[in-house]
């Protein structure tokens, strides 16, 4: 993107209004679908080739890197015709680790960055993490924004940090975390989509998965609404990428739905909607065996990571 | 601000279309032929005739109806006469409430057969059916038999007495939940039924009277007679019925009037509208639009307080055509027993007809008209959801109650230029207020003459909540305390 010469942060009042009460009654239609036969099928294959597969705890070590990302090139052998995953989400100190185990999979290898999960570092250092991350290789990174200073209003620092995370990332892609469970209400959710969006955002985010709650569908709805929005005025496309709390197949589907009635076709592939989960695949790797043995197999038949 | 003129679109023609996944109806049990029911029991027609109720979404015959002349009505009326003067009228209060609640909970264990034969009878997705019409119906049962024994409190210092035999006419855009508004109130208050529902859709209400029979009604106590118009001017004459309520068209509402006068039978009226849902510059627009689609396109339009005229403020009317436009993409029009169908049938071929007059007069108007061009299936009655814009006051469109999923577009400047519009129809049954302004809300509600507004949601209904219409929208409230009055006499 040209670089201007002054970008101002959209006020709250420059966001549209969003009514919680209407909101969760379109949520709740999406969730009446049913979704059955061959389109579950479908949908179920589109979740797994969206799935950032993740693992962001302290205790992470190479091997487990390792392991993750060799579940990531094969969910399920026994399975023909499955998709791998979009991407493994791990923390900068892995990132070597996952790009050298993933070698030419074409998955991608995506890095947390700037402090996460609280975001409470001094830009500079913000900076120079995401730098070193995409040195160590990683294709994308998810940031997250400084939510103490979007609560206390000042939204052209929040503004400025992101365009600058964004510069920092040079080819790499920036996923912006609203981290929407500290932000209290829909409208803020609205007001940050828009400043991250223009911000230079390439996927807004709902959460890092550490703070309850995590991706909701009224969340994640009003950030496709805003990505909707944005595309209608701009031409340009926004990724989305709901995570946290989304392990069962039957609720990622219900997130295609919402997908599917908001953004259209055009959204409806890994490069533009992402799921952050980690123990995700696994539910739709059962569904997958049970449309096609008809018998639901315990969960000791799918390998853990 | 927020004013989009889009230039991007986006495209809802997936890779990805849901599959077919049809209620299942392996429990539903509908007899080849059904006869009336009187004094609690199912009898034949004296002049032995039969019509036939359809499906309307594949014109295949669900069953044969009786027809009921004047002389069923006659025995029907007496039935209910030596019910209410033998039993119902002088049972104690709660024990009229503990029946109410019995039909309530067998609606309940029912429900899934009610709102299968409710799709195939009338035309409207089974969504609905199952979500709305059954839920609120066991809700109305259940709300009025919790006041059989409280009267007096709800009428404090005076002597609420019942009236006798109510004479009950209902519509077919809501057989079930239309038969639960009538005959719940009627029943609590003390008073016998006779109850017909409409030509087109006799089946839940048959169905209904097995559940009565379950329930062990004393007989006579709800009496419920298929037939056609005829059947319902030989109620409405009847010398022996104390009272009338009708839900319907504000044409035949005034037929009933005219019978009326001169009588001292009471009545109420439940007829026609013409909302206005109006759209302030500072709605969530987004919910506005759901909304919309909501008020126009729920049960395929076939609703008396329908926000069928839309106003939307200029400096936002073309976000909100553009998105509601972009929304109308993604509504499925289709098999109404399809748990994903948004838009079920038209309910029957002469609605179709009148309609698609209404459509063809729209364009000779000079309206511009909106529609999404799906394919409508082979067979059946279907109306695409319509938008018509480019309209004014004056139009036909804009005037007059099309009953279908045909919503007529129009723009205002300042609030007293919306409050003028909304308020200039003959009808005055409804309306809904999007804005994020509470103050406003209370406003431009206040000045709107309709029996019901609603403030960014619309079609919301609930026992507890009157509802009735201003001008040729009605006479009188069915619903909360309101509905008991219209059943009672008040010394």
């Amino acid at each position: 993107m040209a670089k201007m010469a002054v970008m101002i942060a959209p006020k709250p009042d420059q966001a549209p209004r969003v009514d919680q009460v209407g909101v969760d009654e379109r949520v709740a239609r999406f969730r009446a679908r049913s979704i059955k036969k061959s389109s579950k099928v479908q949908a179920l294959n589109l979740v797994l080739s969206q799935i950032d597969l993740t693992t962001l705890e302290g205790q992470d070590t190479p091997g487990k890197v390792r392991q993750l990302c060799q579940k990531a090139m094969r969910l399920h052998d026994s399975l023909p015709d499955i998709p791998h995953v979009a991407a493994v989400c791990v923390y900068p100190m892995m990132v070597a680790e996952a790009k050298k185990a993933l070698g030419s999979s074409g998955i991608k290898v995506a890095s947390v960055a700037t402090s996460f999960p609280s975001g409470m570092a001094p830009t500079k250092v913000k900076l120079e993490e995401i730098q070193l991350a995409v040195e160590l290789g990683a294709d994308e990174i998810d940031m997250v924004i400084s939510r103490g200073k979007f609560l206390e209003g000042k939204y052209q620092e929040v503004f400025d940090e992101i365009v600058a995370c964004k510069e920092a990332c040079g080819e790499a892609h920036l996923k912006v975390i609203l981290e929407t469970g500290e932000l209290g209400t829909l409208d803020r959710v609205r007001h940050a989509s828009e400043l991250a969006m223009q911000a230079g955002a390439d996927f807004i985010k709902t959460s890092t998965g550490k703070i309850q709650p995590a991706a909701t569908m009224p969340v994640t709805l009003v950030m496709l609404q805003a990505i909707r929005d944005y595309y209608y005025d701009t031409g340009r496309m926004v990724g989305m990428k709901p995570a946290g709390g989304i392990s069962k197949a039957k609720l990622a589907i219900h997130y295609l739905v919402m997908l599917r009635e908001t953004l259209g076709e055009a959204w409806m592939s890994p490069d533009w909607f992402r799921f952050g989960a980690s123990s995700l695949a696994n539910d739709v790797l059962m569904q997958l065996q049970k449309q096609r043995t008809g018998v639901y197999q315990s969960e000791d038949y799918f390998s853990k990571d | 601000m927020n004013k989009r003129i889009a230039p991007h679109k986006l495209n809802f023609d997936t890779g990805w279309a849901y599959s077919p996944a049809p209620e299942s109806i392996d429990h539903v049990h509908i007899k080849d032929q059904y006869k009336l029911f009187i004094g609690g029991k199912f009898v034949a027609p004296k002049a032995g005739k039969y019509f036939n109720t359809i499906n309307p979404a594949n014109e295949k015959v669900l069953a044969r109806v009786a027809q009921a002349g004047a002389t069923d009505v006659d025995r029907a009326v007496n039935a209910a006469r030596g019910a209410y003067d033998n039993i119902w009228s002088k049972m104690k209060p709660a024990e009229r409430g503990k029946y109410i609640y019995r039909i309530a909970r067998i609606i309940q264990e029912r429900a899934r057969e009610f709102a299968v034969i409710e799709s195939v009878d009338g035309g409207k997705p089974i969504r609905e059916a199952r979500d709305v019409d059954i839920p609120l119906a066991a809700a109305h049962f259940f709300y009025y038999a919790g006041w059989a024994d409280k009267l007096n409190y709800a009428f404090p210092c005076r002597t609420p007495q019942s009236l006798g035999v109510a004479g009950q006419i209902i519509p077919w855009n809501f057989p079930l939940l239309m038969a639960a508004w009538k005959i719940a109130p009627a029943l609590a208050c003390g008073n016998t039924v006779v109850l017909k529902p409409a030509e087109t859709t006799p089946l839940t209400a048959l169905k209904l009277a097995e559940v009565i029979e379950a329930a062990d009604l004393p007989p006579g106590v709800v009496n419920i007679l298929t037939g056609d118009g005829s059947t319902g001017a030989a109620i409405v004459n009847h010398d022996d019925v104390n009272k009338i309520a009708f839900t319907g068209s504000t044409n035949v509402g005034r037929i009933i009037q005219h019978a009326l006068a001169g009588t001292d039978k009471k009545y109420t009226l439940e007829l026609g509208g013409k909302a206005a849902n109006i759209i302030f510059a500072d709605a969530a627009i987004d919910q506005a639009v759901e909304g919309v689609v909501n008020a126009i396109f729920f049960n395929q339009g076939h609703v008396c307080c329908a926000g069928s005229r839309l106003l939307v403020q200029e400096s936002v009317a073309d976000e909100v055509v553009f998105k509601l436009k972009e929304r109308m993409q993604t509504l499925i029009v289709g098999d109404p027993l399809d748990k994903n169908t948004d838009i079920g049938a038209i309910n029957s071929a002469a609605q179709l007809e009148r309609i698609n007059a209404y459509l063809d007069l729209g364009q000779e108007e000079g309206a511009e008209m909106f529609q999404c061009g799906g394919k409508n299936p082979d067979k059946g009655y279907w109306c695409q959801p319509t938008l018509f814009t480019n309209v004014a006051q004056s139009h036909r469109v804009v005037r007059e109650e099309i009953f279908g999923p045909v919503l007529a577009i129009q723009t205002f400047r300042t609030l007293d230029e919306a409050v003028a519009k909304a308020n200039n129809t003959q009808y005055g049954l409804s309306g809904g207020i999007w804005t994020d302004k509470g103050a406003k809300i209370f406003n431009v509600g206040a000045k709107i003459r309709a029996g019901v507004i609603w403030a960014n949601t619309f079609n919301k209904f609930d026992p507890t909540s009157p509802f009735g219409g201003y001008k040729e929208s009605g006479v009188g409230r069915e619903g909360g305390m309101h509905g008991l009055s219209a059943y009672l006499d008040l010394h």
